[in-house]
């Protein structure tokens, strides 16, 4: 088996073993996407340190140091989280020569575990975007279809373990950026209940809404990023002091009598065919392995939509006002301060992000506010309240990550509302605060990757982790890689 | 036809309005104070607060506004507002929120200022300050609200050359303030400064801020209009915001320059507040004059909304009261004790109470001691004050402990000292950093006993036997002839008892 067909646990194992040296593991990866990226383009760049610091762990583990759990393994991390001396540039033009002067809570964290940051992932410019043709720095493409989107905002990061191009990465969710290319992808992807993971060093798109989460083939992977990520940060006021557990000693713990929540509104309408009949073959997966199937219903779940494209650009006009051309990002030339203003963020940015700052600044106007950013929060609130009583019946929620497979790219560049259905599933999670992951299930019957969704209690992270272990103990979808060299679908 | 109905409407009006003097119209002012809190660190980060450090030396990613970096607030700031709102008898927020206030300007690193918009830590309180009115009695100025901010930077505006160059100093973003808004109840530029006075003593007081204002650390906004009668009615003129206010004296003469200024517009033109919106008014210290800056149609659109990095702050019973325990005397405390317990004059004990709490805390302790709360004040008030004043030194440095500075009052209460020695001996006191016993052996101060004096007295009789005459035919003022000559034949002897001994001898 070649390393990129390992999981990252076993890779773990092995460094610890001494069958593999961190140089080995680090070099091979770096040849893959040295050879591959060109085609998937989902770095947007790559470290120059990740070797020697390699060098390093292979040289502490020889010399009898303890090192960290995730000591030697290389990590893709989305470009929209700091790196300290890395380029860290969230897929805009205005952060292009701009690199980051810290390490975000969650790098810190994965170095001092030992994991190595071996590249930066494309991304929807700002995150703003669910299938990361809105990067500057060009579109990833989906290693399953490379004339399909890899899903976004954080479809680098999917690509480029479906594609072995690392085996995990670190996304960062606003209303599904993780588990929509996830599902597009055929991986694995992890939204952790808001607070659960510190969003310091995370460039903000929506502060409410933002967390990070691992991006892995597998669930085990996930719980065992999780394992470091995970925990209160006091640099991160809006950080969870709730207790973390470990969620790999859980992993096998009998699903028998867990109850699953189906919501039957969310396999009717729109949903594409083939997506509708795997996910029902899912759910007879999970009742195989002892699960209580129950109907529920969210009856302000139509409501999420539009409720999120309100909080998220009011936030997001806010958060990207530091965009000024003033400090450390790209200034447009000028005679005079407005100018300079108005050029370098009508150069800086992309359409899409001054789509939403307009938006965002229109809704929070006064006389507009209570309308729209108000009437969105309550909305958000009657979200969250149906999820707390649908949670009184049961433990897991489970539905389609996603409407449809993978669109083409191009497809839904000239249509946001068809670009913004693709998160009809995802961003109700958000808007609540509750975790939620995506888990391939069998590919449609062209081979494109479908996604299962489930969602849990808010901290009940593990119980996620545990039923899709489990699901993935009992089937392989998540453990298919795409044929190379990739192609096309049609 | 109508036009020329109009006009002749208007010149009656015109008319009308200039009939009213300057002193029927009323000057409504609202003050915006805005605190610089005494923390070591900045609201949201770790950096210092210091001032005049080297530019952008005091900064970090959360306070330059780097990307990804998050607010962490200062939980020392926090207590600091408790504690000013407590001292102005505001009522304190069980639950306060952070909002931003969004506005772009390059000192403003983040393009909004992390500001409270409508939950502020601080609610309805009231200060009472002292006027010059004939009843004596305060005047109550009701507070609305006073809430905590982030400060801006420094925008520094290089124009010595032909490229006109900006740069920015973000020293200063993030340093905590703490704004106290007061209601309209202001009435003239005299109390906006006996506000401001009283509002500073206290936060000396409670050891919130050191009001620099020099540095910033105190400025103010004065929103001021006029409320004119005519005819029965009141009139209001536009409402005039003179900003950034850096001296007390500036705040007085720009509402009184304004009142001024406002009344002879609306003289000329009757605009009210009805036909103009808010002006935003700068003071310039050289002319002495408020100018235009902007006029606003509306109330600048700050789009506030909570900030969702920062949770909101509960604060909890327990955590007020520990505060509320912990709270020295105010001012006005101090000054009724003084009053109403050492029987100072009003005016008196204002003098020792502005002077800060170590001065109160001197007075007292000599007043205990020497036991006569009035030669204490008059010693103190007078000549302790003004070497402090002189040379430009505390009360904590000044040379003559209170212990010292006691045993030199009851010398002089026992008349052991005169006036005049007893200053000299204080002198002695401070120039030397001596006790009082060692100042009077420097100088040569003794004792003079009875029989000492009654030579004295026999030498001066003899000497001066035509102003003895004049004495005895009545005119007793001249005896003051006699002590003068008495000092300079001995310096020691005590005057009272000199002319107490020459009367006696004299007219028997
Ligand atoms: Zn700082």
């Amino acid at each position: 088996m070649t390393l990129s067909a390992l999981n990252a646990d076993v890779i773990v194992d092995q460094l610890n073993a001494g069958d593999l040296t961190a140089t080995d593991c680090v070099q091979h990866f770096l040849d893959r996407i040295q050879t591959h990226n060109a085609d998937l383009n989902a770095f947007i760049s790559v470290s120059d340190t990740a070797l020697e610091q390699a060098e390093t762990i292979d040289k502490r583990r020889k010399a009898g140091e303890s090192l960290g759990c995730l000591a030697g393994l290389p990590v893709a991390v989305k470009d929209g989280i700091c790196v300290s001396g890395q380029p860290t540039t969230a897929g805009s033009k205005m952060l292009e020569n701009f690199s980051a002067p810290y390490d975000a809570t969650i790098v810190e964290r994965l170095k001092s575990a030992g994991a190595i940051v071996i590249g930066k992932t494309n991304m929807d410019e700002f995150a703003m975007g669910s299938s990361t043709e809105n990067s500057y720095f060009g579109s990833t493409t989906n290693p399953w279809a490379t004339d399909r989107v890899p899903g976004g905002s954080s479809g680098g990061s999917a690509a480029c373990v479906a594609g072995r191009l690392a085996p995990v990465a670190i996304g960062s969710d606003t209303g599904g950026s993780i588990r929509q290319p996830a599902s597009f992808c055929g991986i694995t992807g992890l939204k952790p209940t808001y607070g659960r993971v510190s969003r310091y060093g995370l460039i903000a798109f929506a502060s409410s809404l933002d967390q990070i989460g691992p991006m892995t083939r597998t669930a085990k992977e996930s719980a065992l990023l999780m394992s470091v990520i995970a925990g209160f940060d006091p640099r991160d006021s809006t950080s969870s002091k709730e207790h973390v557990s470990d969620a790999l000693t859980s992993l096998e713990t009998p699903l028998k009598g867990i109850r699953i929540g189906v919501c039957r509104d969310h396999l009717h309408e729109g949903l594409h065919w083939e997506v509708k009949t795997k996910i029902n073959d899912a759910i007879s997966v999970f009742k195989q392995l002892g699960a209580n199937i129950e109907e529920i219903e969210l009856p302000h779940s139509n409501s999420a939509v539009a409720a999120y494209y309100i909080i998220a650009p009011c936030e997001a006009s806010s958060n990207l006002a530091r965009y000024d051309g003033v400090r450390y990002s790209f200034r447009a030339q000028a005679n005079d301060l407005e100018e300079m203003y108005r050029n370098t963020r009508g150069q800086g940015f992309g359409d899409e992000v001054k789509q939403r700052i307009i938006l965002g600044t229109y809704a929070l106007s006064s006389g507009y506010y209570e309308a729209y950013y108000l009437k969105a929060s309550k909305v958000r609130r009657l979200i969250k309240q149906d999820y707390d009583e649908a949670f009184q019946k049961v433990d897991l929620i489970l539905g389609p990550t996603t409407p449809t497979p993978a669109f083409k790219l191009g497809q839904h560049t000239q249509d946001p509302l068809a670009m913004y259905l693709a998160d009809i599933f995802t961003v109700s999670a958000n808007l609540a605060g509750i975790p939620a992951m995506s888990v391939p299930v069998e590919p449609s019957s062209t081979g494109l990757p479908i996604g299962l969704q489930l969602q849990g209690r808010a901290f009940e992270e593990n119980t996620l982790l545990r039923a899709a272990h489990q699901f993935q103990n009992e089937t392989h979808w998540h453990m298919t890689s795409p044929a190379e060299p990739w192609r096309t679908q049609s | 036809m109508e036009d020329s109905v109009l006009n002749s409407n208007s010149n009656s009006q015109s008319n009308n309005r200039q009939t009213v003097p300057f002193n029927d119209a009323k000057i409504i002012i609202g003050l915006e104070v805005h605190v610089q809190l005494d923390t070591d660190s900045k609201l949201f980060c770790g950096c210092s607060t210091r001032f005049g450090e080297a530019a952008n030396s005091q900064t970090c990613v959360v306070c330059t506004g780097m990307p990804g970096a998050l607010p962490v607030i200062n939980q020392r700031a926090l207590e600091l507002s408790i504690r000013t709102g407590l001292s102005l008898n505001c009522r304190i927020a069980r639950s306060t929120k952070w909002d931003r206030k969004n506005y772009f300007y390059p000192d403003l690193p983040k393009g909004y200022q992390i500001s409270q918009f409508d939950q502020p830590i601080c609610g309805p309180g009231h200060l009472d300050i002292q006027t010059t009115e004939a009843s004596g009695q305060p005047r109550r100025i009701r507070i609305e609200r006073a809430h905590l901010e982030e400060d801006a930077g420094k925008s520094i505006h290089d124009e010595s050359n032909d490229r006109q160059s900006s740069k920015i100093d973000l020293n200063r973003t993030g340093t905590p303030l703490l704004e106290i808004v007061t209601y309209p109840d202001i009435r003239t530029a005299a109390e906006a400064k006996a506000f401001l006075s009283e509002l500073k003593l206290i936060l000396n007081y409670i050891d919130v801020s050191d009001c620099n204002m020099q540095q910033g650390n105190l400025r103010c906004d004065a929103n001021v209009n006029l409320h004119i009668p005519l005819r029965g009615q009141q009139i209001a003129t536009p409402i005039v915001e003179i900003k950034n206010l850096n001296s007390f004296r500036a705040v007085e003469r720009s509402i009184t320059f304004e009142a001024q200024r406002q009344f002879e517009g609306w003289q000329e033109n009757g605009v009210t507040i009805a036909d103009a919106p808010k002006q935003t008014r700068g003071w310039n210290d050289h002319t002495q004059m408020t100018t235009l800056q902007r006029e606003k149609e509306d109330s600048a659109d700050y789009r506030y909304f909570p900030d969702p990095d920062l949770i909101a702050v509960k604060i909890e019973e327990t955590q007020i009261k520990q505060i509320r325990s912990q709270l020295v005397q105010l001012p006005a405390i101090l000054r009724e004790l003084l009053v109403k317990e050492y029987n100072l004059k009003p005016d008196d004990a204002a003098v020792i109470v502005s002077q800060g709490r170590g001065v109160v805390d001197y007075f007292l302790t000599v007043a205990d001691g020497c036991e006569n709360s009035r030669v204490a004040n008059n010693w103190i008030g007078q000549e302790v004050l003004r070497h402090l004043n002189e040379s430009n030194q505390t009360i904590q440095q000044y040379p003559v402990s209170h212990q010292q500075f006691t045993e030199l009052l009851k010398l002089v209460i026992a008349g052991t000292l005169d006036q005049t020695r007893g200053k000299e001996v204080l002198n002695a006191m401070v120039e030397h950093s001596i006790s009082s016993e060692e100042a009077i052996k420097q100088l040569g101060i003794k004792s003079v006993d009875n029989s000492e004096l009654v030579t004295l007295c026999e030498t001066l009789m003899d000497e001066n036997q035509n102003v003895v005459e004049q004495i005895r035919s009545g005119n007793e003022k001249a005896i003051g002839m006699l002590i003068g000559k008495a000092r300079k034949k001995n310096p020691n002897a005590n005057p009272g008892l000199v002319k107490a001994m020459l009367s006696k001898m004299i007219t028997g």
